[in-house]
């Protein structure tokens, strides 16, 4: 610890900083432009520091803690090839609006521009998918510019933000300022929205006979939970999710309906094409939410609540736009609403017909597994309250439609980006986060792939993850469009010649590892793995191979036209 | 339609590369785009000339105020404005054309900043409307090279 007007170098005052913003984990791995930070590191103990073994990693780790947690995710990386290894998980952190500060080592000031040894433009890289991103050009500015990161990442639509140091400048030493306060003109989000708007959104609200919540991961990143589940339960209004807001309303609760959009449930997709007033919270009327916008609850008055403006009428025009805080804006709503309750029963009752008439259900046999199975079984086992994460494709979506959900930060997958590879790092960021709850990771055998360097990370701190390995030997979600919508042209999505043994790879590793292939030694498996907690422990559930996740929005269609099942793929509803 | 964006930016390395790659970066036109440093020399003014239906321009301002280095944005389009565009025009030189390129630089108000006895240089201020007649009309005697600064915009006074 130390004090301001101390005489440091670059190094330290980059710990004293992080000290300050009372960071517990940094994700990371050294390299030259670093050695000097890795030096100073050496002798700090009140930050952990995680050796990852791939930057990328690193990103996602950092990802996970911070959706687990809510705290910004911390990574440090080297310069040029740490620095672009990072881009996919920055970019995945911006689409699904994550705050992570990333530092990267930089080459010597003298030598920026010179094509150096270990140079890249990461400044200029990633400028689009950054919130904001800073070059530190003299020791002077560091602890203001990593108090603005801080500040940046976490403040209005949270995101993430990198900071570039280059060496000299972690090496050059003056006079530690921490700054009191951040004061950045440029930045002034938009917290309370305008009574005016309130009032509106409930009068509109009060008078609806057909309402509905449509609900997305700002009010998990804004805490809003409690308000959410009071103002639907007493108004009567059923609640319908994105992927990143499954979580804020209780999934066992009977008005919570689910998932919106292309694999979403039927019954919500309906109650959005038959509803009179949506009321969309934290939500950006993505496209696989949609469908085709021209047909998207055209029945409905539409408000919009989100603290980003520009998410505002950008894919959807709506009526009443409330710029702001979700938490102020629920929490503002239940203040505002009248006393009088309009009776919701029979759209309640439409709602339930619906659900009876296209159920969310799957046939069990005994000598096959099939994943909707072993999600549904990890959602009994440990009662909807693990913080389940999942990589991208057919086992994602499954566990949106299977996993019941029943609290928030219980969700951690990457929405906007779609990242293969996001799962087993973002599982182990989770898990540094959260100890009282257990961590379940769904991948598939593809993703999987993408970042099983980690396992090394994961069994090196003894991480109680549980890996639920999806494994089909397919690239499932590829293999399913082509089969409707490619003429079964199965072109490079077969891995069954060319997967390893998991069990093998995970042994290996020094995770423990099993295998299950039909519904009894994969119900086992799961108790067995839930049980262990003396590290990691990977079970290879071995799947029916050629499953599809239905029911389904063909890309580009209305979400009202859903397809139900295989067997007869021409029909719609 | 086309819209006068004036923007008041941090006068920072990289802020015009954060404005102009946001713009390609989410497909919006970009016609012209000028920046110099204000009275306060922190602070630069930008003036952006884009294009697009109500929706896009919309966007375009809301994009532009998200970034962090922005620190106001305004729509001049509908506001008393002021709009100029500086032009210099190089253009071939002969007895038989001098007359008349002089007399029509007058009619522009053109000021003459370099004449040699082939070619001779003319600068001209004013709305990028008038700029674009100007170049028109001297088309025909042979444009060597132009350059124009693209707009730059201010608000008018109060009354």
């Amino acid at each position: 610890m130390h004090n301001n007007g101390e005489k440091l170098i670059g190094s330290e005052i980059f710990f004293e900083c992080l000290r300050r913003e009372n960071v517990e984990y940094i994700f990371g791995y050294p390299g030259g432009a670093l050695l000097k930070v890795y030096e100073t590191l050496h002798d700090v103990e009140d930050i952990k520091h995680i050796l990852v073994r791939h930057e990328q990693g690193a990103t996602h780790m950092a990802e996970g803690y911070a959706r687990a947690t809510g705290r910004p995710g911390v990574v440090l990386v080297t310069s040029g090839p740490g620095a672009t290894n990072t881009v996919t998980g920055i970019t995945n952190a911006y689409m699904d609006s994550t705050p992570l500060v990333v530092f990267t080592g930089q080459v010597p000031s003298s030598l920026i521009g010179n094509d150096a040894f270990q140079e890249a433009d990461i400044v200029g890289i990633t400028r689009p998918i950054t919130k904001h991103n800073f070059l530190v050009k003299d020791v002077k500015e560091l602890a203001t510019t990593i108090s603005k990161a801080f500040y940046l990442a976490t403040n209005g639509r949270p995101g993430p933000v990198l900071v570039d140091m280059p060496k000299d400048v972690l090496n050059a030493e003056c006079v530690f300022e921490w700054p009191e306060s951040v004061e950045i003109r440029g930045f002034k989000p938009t917290i309370k929205c305008h009574a005016n708007q309130v009032q509106k959104a409930a009068k509109m609200i009060a008078k609806a006979k057909r309402p509905l919540f449509y609900i997305g991961g700002g009010v998990i990143s804004a805490e809003a939970s409690e308000e959410l589940r009071k103002l639907a339960i007493d108004q009567q209004i059923p609640v319908t999710m994105t992927l990143q807001g499954l979580g804020a309303f209780p999934g066992d609760h009977p008005l919570s309906m689910g998932m919106l959009g292309m694999h979403g449930t039927y019954w919500a997709n309906q109650a959005v094409s038959n509803c009179d007033l949506l009321i969309a919270v934290g939500a950006r009327f993505d496209d696989r939410v949609t469908g085709k916008v021209d047909t998207f609850a055209t029945q409905a008055y539409k408000i919009h609540n989100d603290i980003d403006p520009t998410n505002v009428d950008k894919n959807i025009k709506v009526d009443l736009p409330v710029v702001g805080d979700s938490k102020d804006f629920l929490a503002s709503l239940i203040e505002a609403m009248p006393k009088t309750k309009e009776d919701r029963s029979s759209w309640l009752s439409e709602i339930e017909a619906w659900r009876k008439q296209c159920p969310l259900d799957y046939a069990v046999e005994q000598d096959s597994l099939k994943t909707e199975f072993v999600i549904d079984e990890v959602s009994k086992q440990t009662r909807g309250h693990a913080v389940v994460v999942t990589d991208v494709g057919q086992h994602q979506m499954w566990t949106s439609q299977y996993y019941k959900f029943t609290e928030p930060r219980s969700i951690i997958t990457s929405g906007g980006l779609g990242t293969m590879g996001f799962g087993l790092p973002s599982a182990i960021g989770a898990a540094f986060g959260v100890t009282d709850r257990p961590v379940v990771l769904f991948s598939g055998d593809g993703g999987l792939m993408m970042n099983i360097q980690e396992l090394v990370t994961a069994v090196y701190n003894k991480l109680p993850v549980k890996i639920f390995l999806i494994n089909n030997s397919y690239l499932g979600m590829v293999r399913q469009w082509q089969e409707l919508f490619h003429q079964e042209k199965y072109s490079f999505t077969d891995l069954a010649a060319s997967n390893p043994d998991f069990v093998k790879v995970a042994e290996a590793f020094g995770c423990k590892a099993m295998s299950a292939s039909n519904p009894e030694s994969a119900r086992n498996a799961i108790t067995e793995a839930l049980a262990y907690n003396d590290g990691p422990v990977l079970v290879d559930f071995r799947v029916v191979r050629k499953d599809m996740v239905f029911p389904m929005v063909p890309a580009g269609g209305s979400i009202s036209d859903m397809l139900l099942a295989r067997l007869n793929p021409k029909t719609m509803v | 339609m086309k819209h006068l964006i004036s923007v008041l930016v941090e006068n920072k390395f990289g802020t015009l590369n954060r404005v102009a790659a946001m713009f390609s970066a989410r497909g919006f036109n970009l016609e012209s785009i000028s920046i110099g440093e204000t009275e306060d020399p922190e602070i630069s003014r930008m003036t952006i000339v884009t294009r697009g239906e109500d929706r896009i321009i919309s966007q375009v301002l809301k994009q532009l105020n998200r970034l962090v280095d922005t620190i106001k944005v305004t729509d001049l389009t509908h506001q008393p404005h002021v709009e100029r565009e500086l032009l210099l025009l190089s253009l071939k030189l002969s007895k038989s054309t001098q007359h008349e390129i002089f007399e029509l630089a007058n009619v522009f108000k053109g000021k003459v900043v370099d004449i040699k006895q082939k070619s001779i240089t003319i600068e001209f201020v004013g709305s990028p409307d008038k700029i674009n007649t100007a170049i028109d009309l001297f088309k025909p005697f042979g444009i060597r090279e132009l350059a124009r600064s693209g707009a730059v915009a201010i608000h008018r006074g109060e009354s």
